[in-house]
């Protein structure tokens, strides 16, 4: 594929298929897989929302009775919780910037005619939304949604009699989870047998854009780190149904009754390698692809090319290399030898430095060249603002000392919802305002749209800001109401209650941004061809477009016309040699 | 800082000034980086306005790259590094030392939902345990085997009670799931694993009451997972081990912390 020859142009395409199922729903084309991923995860989102606003309604109105519900009980506020916490990290912040944006662009911006899979690719997604479908079942079995958290820790989730949900609810989790590694392994292998093999003429590596790059990465990173949880689910099932005891020790005792039998047991500990071997590198699965929308949006938005081009591409793989040598700090303080908390600590430490350095350069570009703030710009700059504070208290909490307190206090909760939660979530935002005349061939609405920041950009900061302070106090995750012996949880309740009202306007201002979705797709601006101005492929007006360049040549020295010169266009003063005249250009 | 709960403990002063150190370094390389971001913002909105032309671009220079990119960064490598040193003396200090021999021993057992701590008693040997025995109603939640002549003189109590100004050494169990044992005003955390015993060393050195909480979710109790420490003196603590009738049986729990079997929902409760 990577040497066309002219007479790939005279095979004459494939007809379209013809109907709406066929053309929308049972398709292979990406674009469309794209749409309904996206879908997907807004259905996810809308519900993992609604689910953290039931969360803070409870915590400061713990009587309050929630309509067609009731009054929460404790086990409720922990299935509203562990459901939160899923449908977020594997249904937002995996499906969107993994599946739907590479099905939206990874082909065209590497100039490529189709997927390596196209119909691996499209099972990925309907085995995706089988495993929504399967964990929202877990609302309405017996006993409910599961208790444990989305880490769901063993003996916990292993055995049913641990806590209400952890029967039949907790059979829903694993089986959409397993249902979940499988979509994710699939279509992330279609990634990257795409990148590698089927990129267009002239695309070289040194030419890929940096979102390339980052799917490259964080693609390689879900095979690798998927297949250990798919095998952790597994486990975790056999120990529930098929009387094995990978998790469950020796001497386990559930309320009061012995659960174990002698010479069959298991550790816990071995869920969490494994589960946190998934649940690091999942951590930069989402947020990888946000980096690269945003080297790239800067690029765009300042016209002035990506500074050390090659210096981004080493410190995204280097931290997808780091990656998966940093779980154990999840488990600082789970009795691991102090040796590897040290050794832990050094891993997380050294991923804080090429994670640095792109952040060092995002803010060296923004002083170069003519910045503009439009709406996707906006999200970017909110990205990297999110992206530092919450990832400056990284380093903290790799300090096997320091987490000795700080681990699942409110002060993590702080930390990864800044810069995993908002930050990636400001990145979606960013590549949907950019690239929605994709679609819609119209732009979105730019007023409401900076209305739709500026408002988010407050209410998330006044969301998850305070919550350091309530961490630093001791408050732990994963309470359902702040009572008891601590002297220092009622003072807490004011600040409590104003990350409630910020939470609640955090989800208010997003209703601008549906309306703006909906709206702009029959109302927007037409955009026309490359409304941004952008030199990346998924803007050129030719189908498989041959690459004549690097990615991000803006600004006046770019030698285009104007101040960019585009991937599919040759710098004319300076060509020494055209491949093709310009009649004979395979389209 | 004044967030913190006040401290009891040994090591929490050495926890107390490192953490303050990192917070505010953190602190102004997060206002730093902002005011950055808003500056950038504010040049563009007004080079905007005045709609002049831009200063001449040139291509970047070895000299820019060294002062915008490789100069911070080694700055801040450095200052990631400063932090792992620094905090690493604090952890080798507290975890990569032998046990202190005259510590005081007590066992901590999780047990959904609540805190059980055993003291070994004259004979300085813990009892053995059994999961067969385990009858939380019957005033034995650990499961001692009356039957080991160890088990005899062990004190099991709710309150964790412990002399100031003497070394602890914490043998940590669960019975059943994974707890989180932590006490804000000890600076301390570890996890209870069922299957496995894990040791927590400190010092209490200022008298009073500390709440202990379970840091880990571990079912419906979680939030009510919660215990006092009570720091004495050497001599009231001995009053108060004194005091307490040895073998299983002398255990009262706060009744309503305690969920046992029948207390769990049913299936046929399951929600409307």
């Amino acid at each position: 594929m990577n040497a066309p020859t002219l007479s790939a142009t005279v095979t004459p395409p494939a007809l379209p298929p013809r109907g709406f199922f066929r053309r929308r729903i049972f398709t292979t084309d990406h674009r469309v897989l794209a749409v309904l991923y996206l879908l997907l995860g807004l259905a996810a989102v809308i519900i993992g929302t609604l689910l953290s606003l039931v969360i803070r309604i409870h915590r400061v109105w713990p009587a309050v009775a929630f309509p067609l519900y009731g009054a929460m009980r404790p086990e409720d506020y922990l299935a509203v919780v562990t459901m939160h916490g899923t449908l977020m990290i594997f249904f937002v912040l995996t499906v969107v910037p993994q599946s739907a944006f590479p099905n939206l662009v990874l082909v065209e911006q590497i100039g490529a005619d189709r997927m390596a899979f196209p119909r691996l690719n499209a099972a990925a997604f309907w085995i995706t939304l089988a495993s929504l479908f399967v964990l929202l079942a877990a609302f309405f079995v017996p006993q409910g949604a599961p208790i444990s958290g989305w880490t769901s820790y063993p003996p916990l989730s292993a055995i049913a009699a641990a806590g209400p949900g952890q029967g039949a609810g907790m059979d829903c989790w694993i089986v959409a989870i397993a249902l979940f590694c499988i979509a994710a392994i699939l279509s992330s292998a279609n990634f990257l047998a795409t990148i590698f093999a089927r990129r267009g003429q002239g695309m070289t590596f040194g030419r890929l854009p940096l979102t390339v790059w980052s799917w490259l990465t964080s693609s390689a990173l879900t095979v690798i780190a998927f297949i250990p949880l798919f095998a952790a689910a597994l486990m975790l099932f056999a120990d529930r149904h098929c009387g094995a005891s990978f998790f469950i020790p020796v001497g386990e005792v559930i309320s009061g009754i012995p659960r174990a039998t002698a010479g069959t047991g298991g550790s816990p500990m071995l869920w969490l390698h494994l589960f946190w071997f998934f649940g690091h590198p999942e951590v930069y699965i989402s947020i990888l692809p946000g980096m690269g929308i945003a080297s790239a949006l800067l690029a765009n938005f300042t016209r002035r090319p990506v500074p050390g081009y090659r210096f981004m591409v080493a410190a995204t793989l280097a931290i997808g290399f780091l990656g998966l040598g940093v779980w154990g700090h999840h488990m600082f303080v789970s009795g691991l030898n102090p040796y590897a908390g040290t050794a832990f600590g050094l891993t997380t430490i050294a991923i804080a430095v090429p994670s640095s350095a792109e952040v060092l350069t995002w803010l060296a570009m923004l002083f170069r060249g003519r910045m503009k703030l439009t709406t996707p710009m906006l999200f970017t700059l909110g990205f990297l603002s999110f992206f530092i504070s919450g990832g400056l208290t990284g380093p903290i909490l790799a300090q096997p000392a320091l987490d000795a307190y700080l681990h699942n206090t409110f002060f993590v909760v702080a930390h990864f919802h800044l810069v995993m939660a908002m930050a990636g979530v400001f990145s979606l935002f960013a590549g949907i305002y950019y690239w929605y005349p994709l679609l819609t061939r119209r732009l979105m609405n730019e007023t409401l749209g900076k209305a739709h920041f500026w408002i988010s950009l407050i209410a998330a900061y006044g969301t998850f800001f305070p919550m350091h302070f309530a961490g630093l106090a001791g408050e732990p995750r994963h309470y359902a109401q702040l009572a008891g012996p601590v002297e220092s949880f009622p003072s807490l309740i004011p600040v409590e209650r104003g990350i409630t009202f910020s939470a609640l306007l955090l989800a208010a201002a997003q209703l601008i941004f549906l309306f703006n979705v909906f709206r702009s797709a029959r109302h927007g601006v037409r955009a026309g061809e490359n409304p941004w101005r952008a030199t990346t492929h998924e803007w050129s007006p030719a189908m498989h477009p041959i690459t004549r360049g690097e990615p991000y040549r803006y600004g006046p020295h770019s030698g285009g016309d104007e101040d960019f010169l585009p991937q599919w266009e040759l710098a004319a003063p300076r060509a020494p040699f055209v491949p093709y005249p310009p009649g004979l250009k395979p389209e | 800082m004044n967030w913190l709960p006040p401290n009891g403990a040994l090591h929490g002063i050495g926890f107390d000034h490192l953490l303050r150190w990192n917070l505010d370094t953190v602190f102004w390389l997060f206002v730093a980086s902002q005011v950055l971001i808003v500056l950038a913002m504010l040049l563009a909105a007004l080079r905007r306005r005045s709609a002049q032309a831009a200063a001449p671009v040139q291509p970047r220079s070895f000299l820019s790259f060294l002062f915008t990119s490789l100069l911070p960064l080694l700055v801040i490598t450095a200052l990631y590094i400063a932090m792992l040193i620094t905090s690493h003396h604090l952890w080798a200090a507290r975890r990569e030392q032998a046990n202190a021999r005259h510590a005081v021993q007590v066992e901590v057992t999780g047990v959904q939902f609540a805190w059980y701590f055993r003291y070994p008693g004259d004979d300085g040997i813990y009892g053995r345990t059994t999961p067969d025995l385990v009858n939380a109603p019957a005033g034995n939640p650990l499961g001692l085997d009356p039957s080991d002549t160890h088990s005899r003189d062990d004190i099991v109590s709710p309150v964790l009670v412990l002399p100031a100004g003497r070394p602890v050494d914490l043998r940590l169990r669960s019975q059943d799931v994974i707890h989180g044992f932590f006490i804000p005003g000890m600076r301390l955390k570890q996890d209870a694993i069922p299957g496995m015993i894990g040791h927590l060393q400190f010092t209490p050195e200022v008298p009073g009451v500390y709440p202990i909480l379970c840091s880990q979710v571990c079912g419906l109790g979680h939030a009510r997972m919660q215990a006092r420490l009570r720091v004495v003196t050497e001599a009231e603590f001995q009053r108060w081990l004194a005091a307490r009738e040895p073998g299983a049986p002398s255990l009262s729990p706060a009744a309503g912390d305690r969920v046992g079997r029948a207390t769990l929902p049913s299936p046929a409760e399951s929600r409307p």
